[in-house]
């Protein structure tokens, strides 16, 4: 198989789309069955998520008068591209993309643009809702990308090489601790979720950034955000979870881990409240950093 | 029908988004929308979602008496709204004006003169079983393209009425 038969199978096969769309549905399904059954209620049925995105896909899509044509209907495909592309990056066994050095940095560049679509969308779309949301999160994602990126380059720092397979192959240690409880830190901030779900608060700003968007474009939104939160979950995995030598156990165990994130996160979130955005940065920078520093130190000390 | 419109079809019953519209209700109705989503009625086992704009709703759920100011209004959401959609009414004042009826600044007339409403649920105000059956229905309805508007499009419906309830006299 030559080079870019094997990219496009990534991105369109394995680990991208065709398999990323519905363990992503799954995942949110899970998180909202949580929720509800936390919260007393019985919760949506197993295909929510799989109805929702083809409902919006039948629907017609308003543009609002103003607003630049191209670059509206553009922003969510771009969003869903980078995000498809950053998990064929990822190392999941059976992943037929060869590893390149520096594919860490193309990663974490790939991962900031649905973040980017995200406030670009918000001001693109003219209301003053989403130009608040847009605000919001891009302020947040200066404060949540401080774990998150330290957690990542300690590993890098570790494996003396910004190439993924090498991050899988550091020897298990206490930077791997470390850095795993500094990049939960940032996780539920990427998600979204409470208590950081401070760009999305439809109790505040009705929406999120998306608010003007109606039909195909937001479900492409929403398969954005269905990959993402497989990315962010199988990232945390393949970094932190130690590999044994069969592919397909390792398949298991990072899924098993991806679930098991996701429903901690989404207990975090269903018991706590929303915070401030002040308050968010505050603590990203004071506990995020304090976290941060512990671990770049650990990795000097080995 | 190809296999794609019929799972488009059965997405648009099971997964219904509203948006709430207060026309100039008393409040009454709006507050009985609240305990859908509480774990007694518990709306989203239906894939009912609440949602604050328009452009992201399915149903719109109108109450309240219609006011000289509140037409309008009332126009422009629904134009915000992406086909397929359907209007729900709620409570008796969209109907008739309820206890309303005459006052100087309410129009006392129904709603379908404004906007092509599908599903009618009547009380003062409605049961929340019974907005919960109003949702259900209108989203059967979205699932058959049996809405109003949807009919309109397709032509199979005659045309629809204007808009002829303007200021009262
Ligand atoms: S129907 Fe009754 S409860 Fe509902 S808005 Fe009218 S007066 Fe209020």
């Amino acid at each position: 198989m030559n080079a870019v038969w094997s990219y496009l199978v990534a991105i369109a096969v394995w680990p991208g789309l065709l398999f990323a769309a519905p363990l992503g549905w799954l995942e949110l399904w899970f998180m909202r069955k949580l929720v509800a059954r936390l919260q007393g209620r019985q919760g949506p049925p197993f295909f929510q998520p799989f109805f929702d995105v083809m409902k919006l896909l039948g629907k017609e899509t308003v543009i609002p008068r103003g607003v630049s044509r191209g670059i509206f209907l553009a922003l969510p495909l771009v969003s869903v591209a980078a995000v498809t592309a950053a998990l064929a990056i990822v190392p999941l066994p059976g992943n037929p993309v060869p590893s390149l050095p520096g594919d860490v940095v193309l990663l974490l560049y790939l991962m900031e643009v649905p973040v980017l679509c995200e406030v670009l969308a918000g001001y693109v779309s003219r209301s003053i809702y989403g130009q608040v949301a847009a605000m919001r999160e891009a302020i947040l994602s200066l404060a949540y990308n401080l774990p998150f990126l330290v957690a990542i380059i300690a590993m890098a720092q570790m494996a003396g090489s910004f190439q993924m397979r090498a991050l899988q192959e550091v020897p298990y240690g206490l930077v791997h601790l470390l850095a795993a409880v500094t990049f939960l830190l940032a996780l539920p901030a990427r998600m979204k979720l409470n208590p950081f779900s401070i760009a999305n608060a439809e109790h505040e700003i009705i929406a999120d950034s998306h608010i003007e968007y109606s039909g195909p474009p937001l479900a492409l939104f929403k398969l954005s955000h269905a990959i993402e939160v497989v990315l962010l979950t199988e990232l945390f995995a393949v970094v932190f979870i130690p590999a044994t030598p069969w592919p397909l156990v390792n398949l298991v165990v990072y899924l098993v881990a991806g679930i098991l994130v996701l429903g901690g996160v989404t207990l975090l979130a269903t018991t706590t409240a929303r915070l401030r955005l002040t308050q968010a940065f505050r603590f990203y920078w004071v506990w995020g950093g304090l976290a941060s520093a512990i671990t770049m130190a650990a990795t000097l000390v080995r | 029908m190809n296999l794609i419109e019929r799972v488009i079809a059965i997405s648009r019953r099971r997964s219904p988004w509203i948006c709430r519209l207060n026309a100039g209700s008393c409040n009454g109705c709006d507050i009985e929308i609240t305990p859908l989503l509480s774990p007694r009625y518990d709306a989203e086992q239906l894939g009912i979602e609440l949602h604050g704009t328009p452009k992201h709703a399915d149903i719109v759920l109108i109450s309240g008496t219609l006011t000289l100011r509140s037409r309008e209004a009332i126009l422009d959401i629904y134009a915000q709204v992406p086909n397929p959609k359907a209007v729900v009414a709620l409570g008796s004042c969209p109907s008739s004006g309820n206890v309303f009826a005459g006052s100087p600044l309410v129009l006392s007339c129904s709603l379908d003169t404004v906007v092509p409403v599908d599903v009618w649920v009547p009380g003062c105000p409605p049961r929340p079983q019974a907005i919960l059956d109003g949702i259900a229905r209108a989203a059967k309805l979205l699932e058959d393209g049996a809405t109003k508007s949807q009919l309109a499009k397709s032509r199979l419906a005659r045309s629809q009425p204007e808009s002829r309830c303007g200021r009262l006299s």
